[in-house]
């Protein structure tokens, strides 16, 4: 599927400037800098264990930086706390790997729970279509009473995007979507992906290791190597690079 | 290898002039340890040891833990429907539970003290001696030992999980504040279930050793609780509340705490269970160790 243009405004909308992370004497991130524009979708692309999801929770405050700046929505991220923290990330969906679904509650009890908590004074008839409505976007409104042991891992995957759309967020931030399933689920979540942007308006960025991900849902690739970006652009233009390390990492993977 | 790099880094002449076997000797026994040491130096200091670093760093988080509790317990929003959701779990749930060991209890208690009590001639103090036993210690003990087992663990577990899943995370980036959802009801639940819990122990116990008693010397309910209730002062039921109370906030801040910060999936999960029941049962026993000290010292006083 061929990826279109999608970029409407060259303001970026997530600033990374200098950014270094390591853990003990474990270097993950040195000098990371990325601008990510309104409306596009950023495909972070590495090895397992190259720092893409530290990448991400960076991004939304669930970790701090050694040192850098990191501006999302014109806020200075590590600079906020409490009210300010959380209403910037009112405003950033995060669909975690393993979809973080609430084992407790059931799908409907899911979707309303970030929603019930952050809107008061919602009536039953809000909630209801609300829920209804992004359980209808990702194609599972059959699923609505039953339990997350019950789903699937494509289900979970959708039901986990589903939550984060609920407060209908600017900023998508994907943690490997489709890691753990087949092609042909893989491929679904890949074009829900791309509905999301067409139908929220929403930024995202894509962390993943799979390249038919990057293809299809990225309109820029952002190459993670040993703690840097060491290529930015097209995924024809980081698939074609003369970089032995992203020749290499290009070279393990199977693409269509 | 490391004996490559020692041999390599010995002067030239060392090594043409010197006996290959001894020289290799040395290279074991005296510079070895010194190159070991200098390709692989320690990357972290201690202040005593490992151990004792981490107990001492242990002991600081969960100190943070219990002063986040008490700054986050004052705050809105109260989630006062998750308190009572919770108060239900851990109160309701556990009722059949400690009505069967409160009434064993009440049973196993008399029937091993009338003995003891016949060879004197006293066994008309039975329902005093009883009384006071489970008043002042048995009926909060054995509710919070109870307890210990299955809200510790349950909550430990529960928590636990939910860290390994990232769903703590979860709730963080939703703009929830997963510590007062989870963490605040839980321990609020407990500190209030759990003293009502062991009222009711000790009351089911109480009628477990009447049934007894009844049994033998055939006594009405009225004289037996009379009789019982004849020797308790305030302060045996004043200080059992407190103790109660003082279980109830132990037994849900470890099992928070120990399920909060669980790591290493599965195996992390199980520990924190196990952890928080071990943790919290200790801590009991400290506790009702130091409110008898106190409770005596008062009496006497």
């Amino acid at each position: 599927m061929e990826k279109q243009d999608t970029i409407s405004n060259p303001e970026p909308v997530i600033s990374i400037k200098g950014l270094y992370k390591s853990f003990g004497d474990l270097d993950i991130l040195k000098d990371i800098n990325l601008d990510v524009f309104k409306g596009e979708n950023m495909v972070v692309l590495g090895r397992s264990g190259a720092g893409k999801s530290v990448l991400i929770k960076i991004l939304v405050g669930l970790l701090v930086q050694d040192k850098g700046t990191v501006v999302v929505l014109g806020k200075e991220v590590n600079k906020l706390s409490g009210k300010d923290l959380d209403a910037l990330r009112l405003r950033i969906g995060f669909s975690f790997q393993s979809s973080a679904l609430y084992d407790s509650m059931s799908v409907r009890q899911n979707l309303e729970f970030p929603l019930t908590m952050n809107i008061k004074n919602l009536s039953r008839k809000e909630i209801d279509k609300t829920v209804e409505e992004v359980l209808d976007n990702v194609g599972l409104m059959e699923k609505i009473n039953v339990m997350p042991s019950d789903l699937s891992g494509g289900q979970r995957k959708r039901i986990g995007i589903a939550r984060t759309l609920i407060l209908k967020p600017e900023i998508m931030l994907y943690d490997e979507p489709t890691s753990g399933l087949d092609p042909i689920t893989s491929e679904e979540i890949n074009t829900l992906i791309n509905e999301v942007q067409k139908m929220y308006n929403t930024t995202s960025i894509i962390i993943t290791h799979d390249l038919t991900c990057a293809k299809e849902t990225g309109d820029r690739v952002a190459m993670l190597l040993d703690g840097i970006f060491v290529k930015v652009g097209k995924f024809e233009e980081v698939f074609i690079s003369e970089d032995e390390r992203i020749k290499s990492f290009f070279n393990y993977n199977f693409i269509q | 290898m490391i004996s490559m790099i020692a041999l390599l880094s010995l002067p030239s002449k060392s090594v043409n002039h010197v006996n290959f076997h001894q020289n290799y000797i040395t290279i074991f026994i005296v510079r070895l340890p010194t190159f070991v040491f200098v390709i692989s130096p320690p990357t972290h200091k201690y202040l005593f040891s490992k151990g004792i670093d981490d107990y001492f760093t242990g002991v600081y988080k969960a100190y943070k833990f219990v002063i986040r509790f008490f700054k986050e317990v004052v705050r809105p929003p109260y989630h006062f429907r998750e308190i009572i959701n919770q108060c239900y779990e851990i109160g309701l749930k556990s009722l059949p539970l400690i009505t069967l060991t409160g009434f064993i209890t009440g049973i196993v208690f008399t029937k091993q003290s009338r003995p003891s009590l016949s060879e004197f001639g006293a066994t008309s103090w039975l329902p005093s001696l009883i009384t006071i036993a489970i008043v002042r210690a048995l009926g909060s003990l054995i509710t919070a030992l109870i307890c210990a087992g299955k809200v510790g663990s349950s909550m430990g577990a529960e928590l636990g999980s939910m860290k390994v899943t990232q769903q703590i995370e979860a709730m963080e980036v939703s703009a929830i504040n997963p510590f007062k959802w989870l963490v605040v009801t839980r321990v609020i639940a407990s500190t209030i279930a759990i003293p009502i819990l062991g009222l009711y122990c000790g009351f089911v116990a109480l009628m477990g050793s009447y049934f007894n008693v009844h049994s033998f010397e055939t006594t009405s309910i009225v004289s037996f609780f009379h009789n019982g209730f004849a020797t308790i002062s305030f302060l045996d039921i004043f200080s059992s509340l407190i103790k109660s109370i003082v279980f109830g906030f132990t037994i849900g801040i470890v099992g928070c705490y120990k399920g909060y910060n669980a790591i290493n999936g599965t195996q992390g999960v199980g520990k924190a269970a196990n952890q928080a029941v071990v943790l919290a049962m200790f801590l009991v026993f400290i506790e009702e160790i130091v409110i008898v000290q106190v409770a005596n010292w008062i009496r006497y006083f």
